[in-house]
């Protein structure tokens, strides 16, 4: 086990060395890694911060419930501390009617018009919004019913269509990313396979010896294996670097306008777990890529 | 040892390289295979290191029948076989120690043992401190000893040569063939292709001559190996 582990270890930096000898080369077949890692981790990193953003973004799906005109103001406030026990509902807000009306009268110009009415027309309201964990259209909706069938209530208001849309379109780009990070996860695939092929190519001769002195197709294989391994790693820290320096540039411009927006959002990059994703799957996709080149290529080559 | 039981070996091209062949090697003894180039001596050594496979008849290597091998155990059934070739197949990029260690390596010895059988084996070859060396930096007598080295380095029962003399001069094909010798002498059953018959003749040992594909003449019989110093 140690001599296996020995072995590898060698092998490992052998491979690597090798690399070394051609730091051109070996470099271009990274870059070109890491920029086709980059693009999909960028997309991925930016409907995270649209998700986050919107999450910001509460009180556009705040409900509103006009009870019924009969429903007394204590009535209302009752209704209010039962809704705050719910776990889907973050905060309940009353509007007292007569509130209601003078900020109408401040703000609608009907000021005299309003004067003329015997009584106040307007009803007392609850402004409920709705917990950060129960933000989905469908739990945003099942709320919704729920509200709907309080005896006390009159209408329920819920100006959140735009946002059940917008979801959808978050879903689309979501989908997009993934498709692009599967298109791009094979052109890895065929950067390194062919990166591989040449490799082994180049090496024809070496690998005829060793397979003449008993080396098996295993033994031949492992250095290559390694070879893509280090392309992998070299290409997910690229990529990394390059997602982390675009979050880096935009951080403070962002900021600004979530400032003037009133909004405290900042650009989050990727988060650890995001990260050794991005680079454990560089290194997946390496060793992959180079597998299947190496198996196929190595099974050709037999000495003569 | 070895066993050629009516072989026959046609290439794709059509070429009829043994026909109708049987030999029989004893262990430990050291045999010439003389003849033409052409003549299937080249081909007869493939077929013992399993880089060919023969078209009919059986070949014994060791007790094994060489058809039985599957194509997954064939890099285990060459490693009890030391190979020289008249080309040397050195890796030119590397030194002499990771030429000589390949087999080791492959075998998964620890690093220290190799070390200590690298210069053993450069030692019986007389190269020895000369490990650290490209293989381009020796004359063309040292890379062929270079090759018997890593040939022997796993100890093999079994060693074959196909012309390891082919591009030297008599002095120093004298000095490679003793070398073979001493290997014997120890044990080891020797099999060497070579169209070089006069050196062959200074040295008395089994001499079989392939002609057409077939035996064609020389001691077809085994005989003990001479025991006496060239």
């Amino acid at each position: 086990m140690r001599q296996w582990f020995e072995r590898h270890v060698q092998t490992m930096v052998a491979s690597l060395g090798r690399l070394w000898q051609q730091p051109f080369a070996a470099l271009l077949t990274i870059l070109v890694i890491g920029i086709a890692l980059a693009l999909p981790a960028c997309l991925h990193t930016l409907v995270q911060n649209v998700r986050a953003a919107s999450g910001g973004w509460g009180h556009a799906l705040d409900v509103s419930l006009y009870m019924k005109q009969a429903t007394s103001l204590e009535d209302t406030r009752r209704v209010a501390v039962k809704l705050r026990k719910r776990r889907d509902v973050e905060e309940v807000t009353v509007i007292e009617a007569d509130d209601a009306l003078e900020e109408f009268r401040k703000s609608s110009g009907f000021g005299e018009a309003l004067d003329a009415l015997e009584s106040n027309p307007l009803p007392h309201a609850l402004v409920v919004r709705p917990d950060a964990a129960f933000r989905s259209p469908e739990q945003i909706a099942s709320l919704t019913q729920a509200l709907r069938e309080l005896p006390e209530v009159d209408i329920v208001q819920l100006d959140s269509e735009w946002v059940t849309r917008f979801h959808a379109m978050l879903d689309v780009v979501r989908r997009i990313v993934l498709l692009a990070a599967g298109l791009f996860a094979l052109g890895i695939l065929v950067i390194v396979g062919n990166t591989i092929r040449l490799d082994i190519e180049n090496r024809r001769d070496e690998i005829e010896v060793t397979k003449l002195v008993g080396g098996s197709n295993a033994f031949v294989r492992r250095p290559f294996l390694y070879n893509g391994v280090w392309y992998g790693l070299g290409g997910g820290l690229v990529a990394w670097l390059v997602v982390t320096v675009a979050v880096g540039l935009l951080a403070e411009p962002v900021a600004r306008i979530a400032g003037l927006y009133g909004s405290r959002f900042e650009l989050a990059g990727l988060r650890p777990v995001g990260a050794a994703a991005l680079i454990g799957g560089g290194i997946a996709l390496g060793w992959l890529g180079s597998f299947i080149a190496a198996t196929r290529q190595l099974r050709g080559i037999e000495p003569k | 040892m070895i066993r050629f039981d009516h072989v026959f070996k046609r290439y794709p091209n059509g070429r009829e390289a043994l026909t109708d062949l049987t030999l029989d090697v004893g262990r430990g003894e050291m045999v010439f295979l003389t003849g033409h180039s052409g003549a299937g001596k080249s081909t007869l050594l493939k077929l013992i290191a399993l880089i060919e496979r023969p078209t009919r008849g059986t070949v014994l290597v060791n007790g094994q029948n060489t058809t039985a091998v599957r194509r997954s155990k064939i890099p285990a059934f060459r490693r009890q076989i030391g190979i020289v070739f008249q080309d040397h197949k050195l890796l030119m990029d590397r030194p002499v120690y990771d030429n000589v260690g390949l087999p080791l390596v492959i075998a998964g010895v620890p690093e220290k043992e190799i070390g200590k059988r690298v210069r053993a084996a450069l030692d019986q070859v007389g190269l020895l401190g000369r490990e650290h060396n490209r293989p381009i930096e020796l004359s063309t007598g040292e890379q062929q000893r270079v090759g018997i080295a890593r040939a022997v380095i796993s100890k093999p029962a079994l060693l074959i040569a196909d012309e390891p003399t082919g591009n030297l001069d008599p002095e120093l094909a004298v000095e490679i063939m003793k070398l073979f010798k001493r290997f014997n002498d120890v044990g080891v059953t020797v099999l060497i292709a070579s169209h070089d018959v006069h050196l062959i003749e200074r040295l008395g040992v089994r001499r079989v001559m392939i002609e057409a594909g077939r035996v064609a003449g020389g001691d077809p019989a085994p005989v003990l190996p001479s025991m006496q110093a060239i």
